[in-house]
């Protein structure tokens, strides 16, 4: 196998994983953009698979297992929203809630949704289709850069969703709202920004993402239901949010970066080079890189004054009448 | 007088009755089911390791009826909370504990120091006691017997074999999945991929497909999810299941075979042994003479000539006139293992941390 097919086949697989991974760390961007933090991912994507794999199974209908699997994560977000913006509830503990109710619930339900030939149990069961992979012609020829034209519909619906999602957060005046609530919901407040609706329609929006990245793995990258089988996506989601500097037009960068790790480590082993470097190196690598980001944005944050900041107010209650 | 009749009257009722209650409840001591009770690492549900385990405890409660009453705790940690599991168990009156994973070792053996009364089965360990068995199978011989079909379907001679962790396990089943390979296609090369992690759906699947990319057209797996086996499949490729039956699970006959587990014919005995006062600790390495391993039925598409030669190896493994590490071993790198005419230890196998001959990857 030479060179360009081997980085041609990386990067299939890279934008293969990081699909899901992007739709929630958008997500998770919307929300941290209002000042929410949703530590809930993790549950709020098993979720979402869930919905997603349940209804494409019951009716064969990938649309609507998709708009499903949105409606549970918007469902989850909104309670989320509730605990901390009318509730005021302090944000860490309800997301964490969040993720241990949704996986419990996902867990519980998959052993309960299947059909009665196999003893009510999701797992082990196929799908009638699967979200498959769309080749443009010509296109999808070009060496290297032709995986990003034999994608499925899922990873070109991010091709849009990302340039627009950066459009508008700095080029729109709603834009502007959301990154002020997210600031200084004081200022906003005095403006005659409801902050606490801004902040409930993006952390909803939010989970609808989150959910829609869930489905992404049930419906298109594994198709199957598997208990747990978001495996800690949820909290990488988190990481991939600093990593982005909570622009959503960087989202990309993180995902691509650990989705190509993720997949280089197996295909250096399937190559035969994994004498090189440790597959537990590999493995950790990801993280590590995180890890040397955060502190690289901290220093630059330093001398330049906060360009890659986190919203200020993020993880904050507000309410009016707040001093 | 009359009084005195009437008061022995009651004494005489109040004793009978005294006595029937206590006929009553002997009867029912001596027909309690014994409870047994069984600790699952993840939920029966997975389709993988405790769902096989699972399938024992089924058989056993099949086996013996209302003779025993069975207590399932899944998704228990691997931790102390596990002691406290045990413990709960035995409050329940539990006079048999079977846990499932490798890292309730210790636990289990600080509870059985507390508790001499009870049996303890620990499965997939070493440590032992008076009152704790430990128990595991031969699963490595049916991995050579798979390796046999997946050599002689093999175009390219390139499979893969998507491995969890470097276990002496795993590590024991590669290789003799290797030799199998080998002894029916010499050429053929077993490339491993190692994801470090027993149950992840996508990293699973990201490692077969790594493989596939790589030109391997049958994909085997030591891990707990069917994906790796889907991708091969979906490629148009062969898969070896591990387990359960992935090709009765997944319903295509690309699926050439699955080396499986038969844990209640283990614990089976081990029950009818504590219901009868006769249970013995031991530390148990079962194998094909007792069933506790077996392969899956063969897919249609593989021919009957090598049907019939797996056959004819299993049948040497029966007889104990052959086993896979018998003979002469190289490793991966060249270096002598093992001189020709030597049989391996079971120390040396449990131990084993080196890819024999033709195996491509490494154990670190």
């Amino acid at each position: 196998m030479n060179m360009v097919d081997f980085i041609t086949k990386l990067l299939a697989a890279t934008l293969a994983m990081g699909t899901s991974l992007t739709y929630a760390t958008l997500g998770e961007v919307y929300t941290q953009k209002t000042g929410i933090l949703n530590l809930g991912m993790e549950g709020i994507m098993l979720m979402g698979a869930l919905a997603g794999f349940t209804t494409a199974f019951n009716t064969g209908n990938l649309f609507l297992a998709m708009l499903m699997a949105m409606f549970v994560g918007g469902l989850f977000s909104l309670l989320h929203a509730f605990l901390c913006i009318t509730m005021r509830a302090n944000q860490v503990p309800a997301g964490l809630a969040i993720t241990i109710f949704g996986t419990g619930l996902a867990n519980f339900l998959g052993e309960r949704l299947g059909p009665a030939s196999n003893n009510f149990n999701l797992t082990g069961m196929n799908l009638p289709s699967t979200f498959s992979n769309i080749a443009i012609p010509g296109l999808s020829n070009i060496p290297i850069f032709g995986a990003l034209f034999n994608v499925s519909i899922l990873t070109y619906g991010l091709y849009i969703l990302i340039p627009f999602s950066w459009f508008f957060m700095y080029r729109t005046k709603h834009g502007m709202v959301v990154r002020a609530v997210g600031e200084s919901p004081k200022t906003a407040t005095a403006l005659g920004i409801s902050v606490s609706k801004i902040r409930y329609l993006y952390t909803t929006l939010g989970g609808v993402l989150a959910g829609l990245g869930g489905a992404c793995l049930s419906l298109s990258f594994t198709p199957s239901w598997n208990q747990g089988m978001t495996g800690g996506k949820g909290w990488i989601v988190i990481a991939l949010v600093i990593f982005s500097t909570w622009n959503p037009g960087r989202v990309v960068i993180g995902t691509l970066i650990f989705g190509g790790i993720t997949s280089l480590q197996f295909s250096l082993q399937a190559a035969g080079l994994k004498m090189v470097i440790p597959s537990q190196f590999l493995g950790f690598s990801p993280y590590l890189i995180t890890l040397i980001a955060l502190a690289g944005m901290t220093i630059i944050n330093q001398k330049k004054k906060g360009s890659f900041a986190s919203p200020a107010a993020l993880g904050t209650s507000f309410a009016i009448d707040d001093k | 007088m009359k009084k005195s009749i009437v008061l022995l009257l009651i004494v005489l009722l109040a004793s009978s009755f005294a006595f029937a209650q206590g006929t009553k409840e002997d009867a029912t001591m001596a027909n309690a089911p014994m409870k047994v009770g069984v600790i699952y690492v993840s939920s029966p549900g997975d389709f993988g390791y405790s769902y096989m385990h699972d399938q024992g405890t089924k058989a056993m409660e099949a086996y013996f009826g209302d003779k025993i009453e069975v207590i399932r705790m899944e998704n228990i940690p691997e931790n102390d909370s596990s002691e406290r599991v045990m413990e709960n168990l035995i409050d329940e009156g539990c006079k048999i504990i079977f846990a499932n994973s490798y890292n309730y070792m210790q636990y289990m053996l600080n509870v059985a120091e507390r508790y001499p009364d009870v049996y303890f089965e620990h499965c997939s360990g070493y440590l032992s006691n008076d009152n704790m068995s430990n128990y595991f199978g031969r699963m490595y011989q049916m991995r050579y017997l798979s390796g046999m079909i997946a050599g002689a379907m093999s175009a390219s001679g390139k499979i893969g074999y998507v491995g969890a962790y470097n276990t002496p396990e795993v590590v024991r089943g590669i290789n003799a999945f290797t030799l199998g390979a080998r002894s029916v296609n010499p050429n053929a090369t077993v490339t491993v991929v190692w994801t470090n992690t027993w149950f992840d759906p996508t990293l699973e699947r990201q490692s077969a497909v790594a493989l596939l990319d790589q030109g391997c057209d049958v994909i085997a797996q030591h891990q707990d999810t069917t994906e790796p086996a889907k991708a091969a499949l979906e490629r148009g490729k062969y898969a070896i299941g591990y387990n359960a039956d992935f090709r009765a699970i997944i319903g295509d006959d690309r699926v050439l075979v699955s080396p499986m587990w038969n844990w209640g014919n283990y614990m089976i005995p081990e029950v009818q042994a504590a219901l009868d006062g006769t249970w013995k600790s031991q530390s148990y390495w079962g194998g094909l003479d007792d069933d506790m391993i077996h392969l899956s039925p063969i897919s249609p598409l593989v021919p009957q000539a090598m049907v019939d030669k797996v056959m004819a190896k299993q049948d040497e493994i029966k007889n104990d006139t052959w086993d896979v590490f018998w003979g002469a071993l190289k490793d991966n790198t060249g270096a002598v293992r093992q001189q020709a005419g030597q049989k391996m230890s079971d120390g040396d196998m449990l131990t084993m941390d080196w890819f024999v001959e033709g195996v491509i990857g490494s154990v670190k």
